[in-house]
């Protein structure tokens, strides 16, 4: 089977805004083709009859009124918020220097 | 900024053939957003319409809004698409703080919508069929406020603000098929496909797609290729087209500086570009990352939409006139020929004067005002016609004053011009000014001969039967009365004096 790369696992890194060592690299490479090998063998099971499953349920149609509920107060909404300024959660620059 | 180069249009045209691609985003008026119950009203105080649900919080479980699906079917059906049997949700994974749970809740390859067209009618009255690749929904982002920087623009800023409240609103993403063969007529295909689509949007009742609110944007993917090949160019995608106007002038634009690019031996980089209104050009943005990063994966949080047919078929009876088909009809009716009605379309003036003609105006006197004194001013304050304080009942009541002979055109204008103004319906703006016709035959008389009096070389060669001189009689006459006059009774008055025949 062939194995996820450091590369790989360096490119989801930078997606994911991790910074990983080089020796977390190749753990993790290690890890990510174990699990990726146990779920690959879900699929040598399913044959062509069996469809891909998205949800554990059977179901379809879930649907709510466009009726509006209570959101929550600002105070509530921004009490977790790192940082806050003008009713707005701050954030730390988004671009860096060109 | 280095100045891009561009050739002329003309010299673009003679040697490649443009590509298109236009992704309009569509902001539905449901009340409440698309997995939760938030409200999606306008100029809400920052960060009071969100819940734990559109925050992204842990355990929080989206629910679909089921007018969101419905008016997405609706749009879908408007447009011939094929709806879908049954699709999900996709996650689409991107690291930026507008939309806190770090991914956007979209369609991937299962869109609701697929495979239709929409005819759009251009300038000339020549029909034009965009086809149509998919129609999906997904939800809208939050707005971000970048401070510390010179202009407010993220470039240079020390950090953002981020308000919720967008975050979570339905948007319907309507993609074109590759759009081939419109040749130098490119951006005009693309404005009315823009202009049909925001139309068809608003006779849907599923949005009110005003573009200057951002109900309604549009991304230009562009290309070029040599005559006669049959492999696409590279593209670029400009991104936020926001006004109609801007459509055809981004398309214009790039379609010169891919060619410059191109006929220089440069490479076109497939990259976002911003537009800019000001100066109607393009700069680069970001180069686009690959369409595998956002690693999108079925939504576990979200059940699949399998649409009953009944339910479809039950919808698509529903479907109102479509618009192209009812500005046929009213063109017949109103006898007007394909130019002025598609003027008349791109002021976004036929509700208008339907809703005038309702009020009790005929349809020439409806369009007359809506197509000359209002949309003088809605060019002159930059404001849509609709957005002008004025009421299709007030400018029915204006048409009907002067009708019935109260008010002469000029008389009109400034009651026009006082509703405008906010003192108030027509008929106190025509007490408050003073602005009744001297209906007086009394004192209009007096006028007639004052000005007869006044004017005696000119009453004799009309008396000599050369009636084009009446002209500058009756223009004495309605100065002499502040322009109150009727010119039609003034001019008879004027005959019947000299004694001559009109």
């Amino acid at each position: 089977m062939p194995g996820i790369t450091r590369e790989e696992v360096a490119h989801l890194g930078r997606l994911s805004r991790l910074e990983l060592k080089d020796e977390e690299l190749d753990h993790f490479a290690g890890q990510l083709d174990a699990i990726i090998g146990a779920v690959a063998r879900v699929s040598e099971v399913a044959g062509e009859d069996v469809p891909p499953t998205s949800h554990p349920l059977p179901l379809t149609n879930v649907m709510r009124p466009d009726e509006v509920r209570p959101s929550l107060t600002p105070a509530e909404a921004l009490s977790g918020a790192p940082a806050q300024e003008q009713q707005r959660f701050k954030v730390p620059q988004i671009l860096g220097e060109d | 900024m280095t100045v891009t180069d561009l050739v002329s249009y003309e010299d673009a045209l003679a040697s490649y053939d443009p590509v298109m691609g236009l992704e309009v985003h569509v902001e539905l008026g449901t009340k409440t957003k698309m997995f939760c119950g938030c409200s999606t009203t306008l100029g809400a105080e920052p960060n009071s319409q969100v819940c734990p649900v559109c925050l992204g919080m842990p355990g929080a479980l989206p629910a679909v809004n089921a007018t969101g699906i419905e008016s997405a079917i609706k749009i879908g059906l408007a447009l011939n698409c094929e709806i879908a049997q049954w699709c999900r949700f996709a996650r689409k994974n991107y690291f930026y703080p507008d939309m806190p749970k770090n991914f956007q809740t979209s369609q991937y390859d299962e869109p609701i919508a697929f495979n239709g067209y929409l005819d759009v009618q251009l300038e000339d009255g020549e029909v034009f069929r965009v086809e149509i690749e998919r129609a999906h929904m997904e939800e809208d982002t939050g707005k971000s406020t970048h401070v510390g920087g010179a202009t407010g623009r993220i470039h240079g800023a020390s950090h953002s603000l981020l308000d919720y409240n967008r975050a979570g609103i339905p948007l319907i993403e309507i993609v074109t098929k590759p759009i081939e063969g419109a040749g130098e007529r490119a951006p005009e295909v693309a404005k009315a496909y823009v202009t049909e689509l925001r139309e068809l949007i608003k006779a849907l009742g599923v949005s009110e797609a005003r573009m200057e609110m951002g109900q309604m944007r549009c991304d230009v993917n562009l290309s070029l290729r040599p005559l006669g090949r049959e492999k696409f160019g590279t593209r670029s995608e400009t991104k936020n087209v926001n006004s109609l106007r801007s459509v055809e002038r981004a398309v214009r634009f790039e379609i010169q500086r891919h060619a410059a690019v191109l006929s220089s031996g440069g490479t076109i980089v497939q990259e976002t570009r911003h537009f800019h209104e000001d100066t109607g050009s393009t700069t680069s943005g970001r180069i686009k990352e690959e369409a595998e990063d956002y690693r999108y994966f079925p939504e576990p949080d979200l059940v699949p939409v399998a649409p009953a047919r009944e339910w479809v078929e039950e919808l698509r009876a529903g479907l109102p006139e479509l618009p192209r088909v009812r500005r046929a009809r009213l063109q017949k009716d109103w006898g007007i020929s394909d130019h002025e009605m598609q003027s008349v379309l791109n002021a976004g003036a036929i509700d208008l004067i339907v809703a005038t003609m309702e009020a009790g105006a005929d349809a020439a006197a409806a369009r007359k005002w809506w197509m000359g004194e209002l949309a003088r001013r809605s060019n002159e304050d930059g404001v849509e016609l609709g957005a002008l304080p004025i009421t299709p009942a007030q400018v029915a009541r204006v048409a009907a004053l002067v009708a019935e002979g109260s008010l002469n055109d000029k008389l009109a204008r400034q009651v026009i011009e006082g509703v405008l103004a906010g003192e108030g319906e027509p008929d106190a703006v025509v007490d408050k000014r003073g602005l009744k016709v001297v209906s007086d035959e009394g004192a209009l008389g007096a006028a007639v001969d004052e000005a007869i009096a006044a004017n005696a070389a000119v009453a004799d060669k009309i008396r000599g039967g050369n009636l084009a001189a009446a002209g500058a009689l009756i223009g004495a006459v309605m100065k002499i009365t502040r322009g109150q006059a009727d010119a039609k009774r003034v001019r008879e008055l004027v005959l019947e004096k000299l004694g001559v025949q009109g």
